[in-house]
């Protein structure tokens, strides 16, 4: 359940990066601009690069329509937490300073193609898109001003799994979140799950996958286990392909891959067909 | 290592050997010293039957429950045959199929935990791992017939809470239940694995600290020395606690029991700030 190992990896490819777009998936490089100009889209392969929570949503709310909820929702330091590096607080506190964002999901309501939507969107840059205290309350509120607005609810996950930093309330975010997501399909609204690149651990392993349609985008990495751990498991070394969304379509986990460009129009068509 | 006489003041690090002690009772000990009867039934009636997740009617104190738990052995044939308690997604649709027999027959469920965590194997991954866990966690929170949760080991991250959404949370005094393995957080916040015992400590991860965050209900007090130097007393403890849990949950209105276990479940980590 680590944010960080995708965070290595990253930070591997630093030095490139002044003058080079290297796309994560296939090493090709591209000039700042030109992968700029082509939206995060590998121009080369079609993998859908990372994008902030803010961009997202531009892309995916009716214009005008979105209204950002729960924005008071943050961070709790219930165990003083340290590591190596220092404080839990003082890490976050740089990081909310860094994004502008108070936790690792903007939720809000919107229009998507003129239906009524409750909508939440991950970041990766904040802490690796962690699942915290915050972040799991937001989306248990989430749901619950869904069923009380009559809302279908659509997540675009973006993680690599619980914060360890807030210890085991991070874990039972896990619980929380697909408890009250549960609720929200008994109330017989629908869910969509769009899980981004890369969701993993205790994300994967609740909501993200929770979706009454689960959708994600080219070659997104998507899993439960790290990499590493497994390959140090099993003593093999796994495929390229592994765990990306190609994989999850084909072991049957995942509706759809969708395109960036689609996107927007194939959700609003799921939320029309899941509408009574 | 612990006296021989309490195991009052010990650290995080000696809670997590005393909690990984391969004599400490299991799940098959446990069963055997509380139920008097037990039938176990296999199968997730998809793809296999998962050793290091068991399952079957029992009868505790005369009462028909199902018991659900993770397997481990004393040594290593034994850890190999169940996998060293590492369920895969076979394992968490096993017991939600049970717990869904369970629920029609509205017999109570109670739950074993002890795992490092789920299997991290590439046919875990190819049979949805993350799915199987993210549904086991909905699918608790809505089952209509109690459950009760025993944490008797290692509750190792959402390999454990897979198992574990219920309506009373009992945790053994000297396991311990954690969103990471302290070597792993070591090894990622550390950067030295050899730092585990700093990141249990920074983790909390005890009975007790999980009491007080308000993550488990109860603790089980253990014999002196810990569970694996007394089974029978262990148990006995167990068992008491168990039969209190279901006493207070039997005869509420399974919608009631649900609108009760969400609200429960929605206070974990509330934000008050
Ligand atoms: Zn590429």
């Amino acid at each position: 359940m680590s944010w960080f190992e995708k965070k290595k990896e990253k930070v591997a490819i630093a030095p490139e990066k002044a003058i080079w777009a290297v796309c994560p998936k296939c090493a090709s490089r591209f000039a700042p601009e030109e992968w700029k100009k082509a939206s995060s889209i590998c121009p080369k392969c079609g993998y859908a690069g990372r994008v902030s929570a803010r961009a997202r949503i531009a892309m995916t709310a009716d214009e005008g329509t979105f209204k950002e909820v729960f924005r008071e929702v943050s961070y709790s330091d219930h165990l003083k937490f340290r590591d190596a590096a220092g404080a839990y607080r003082d890490k976050i506190e740089a990081t909310i300073r860094k994004t502008g964002e108070t936790e690792s999901i903007v939720m809000g309501t919107c229009e998507i193609g003129g239906i009524r939507a409750m909508l939440g969107v991950m970041d990766f840059s904040f802490m690796g898109g962690s699942l915290g205290t915050g972040t799991g309350e937001r989306i248990a509120r989430a749901c619950e001003q869904a069923i009380e607005e009559r809302r279908p609810l659509v997540i675009f996950s973006a993680s690599g799994g619980a914060r360890m930093h807030e210890g085991i309330l991070s874990l039972m975010q896990m619980a929380k979140t697909s408890a009250a997501i549960g609720r929200l399909k008994e109330a017989g609204l629908a869910y969509i799950s769009v899980l981004t690149d890369p969701t993993t651990g205790g994300v994967s392993a609740s909501y993200a996958m929770l979706g009454d349609i689960n959708i994600t985008e080219p070659r997104a990495l998507i899993g439960f286990a790290g990499r590493r751990v497994i390959e140090n498991t099993i003593h093999q070394k796994l495929p390229d392909d592994f765990q990306s969304a190609e994989y999850l379509l084909e072991h049957g986990f995942i509706d759809r891959i969708v395109e960036r460009k689609d996107m927007k129009a194939f959700i609003a068509k799921m939320l029309r067909y899941l509408s009574r | 290592m612990a006296s021989e006489k309490t195991t009052k003041n010990l650290s995080a690090w000696e809670r997590v050997k005393l909690a990984r002690d391969p004599n400490r009772p299991h799940f098959r000990d446990f069963i055997a010293l509380v139920a008097s009867d037990f039938e176990e039934l296999h199968g997730d009636r998809l793809v296999s039957d998962d050793k290091a997740l068991a399952g079957g009617f029992a009868t505790i104190d005369g009462r028909k429950v199902l018991v659900l738990g993770h397997n481990k052995g004393k040594n290593v044939e034994e850890n190999m045959a169940a996998n060293f308690g590492m369920a895969n997604p076979d394992g968490y649709r096993k017991a939600m199929r049970l717990a869904k027999l369970a629920e029609r027959f509205s017999i109570p469920v109670v739950t074993f935990v002890d795992t490092p965590g789920a299997y991290p194997g590439d046919t875990a991954e190819a049979r949805g791992q993350a799915e199987a866990i993210a549904k086991s966690l909905e699918f608790f929170s809505l089952l209509k017939t109690p459950v009760v949760v025993v944490i008797t080991g290692e509750g190792g991250s959402g390999g454990a809470l897979a198992i574990a959404v219920g309506d009373k949370v009992l945790m053994m005094e000297n396991a311990v239940y954690s969103v990471i393995s302290p070597e792993g957080c070591a090894g990622i916040l550390w950067r030295d694995g050899s730092k585990a015992p700093e990141a249990a400590e920074a983790l909390k991860i005890t009975a007790q600290d999980l009491k007080s965050l308000g993550a488990v209900d109860e603790i089980v007090k253990e014999p002196a020395g810990g569970a694996q130097k007394n089974h029978a007393a262990a148990a006995k403890a167990v068992k008491k606690a168990i039969i209190a849990a279901l006493d207070e949950l039997e005869g509420v209105d399974a919608e009631e029991l649900v609108a009760r276990r969400y609200e429960k479940i929605r206070s974990y980590g509330r934000f008050s700030k």
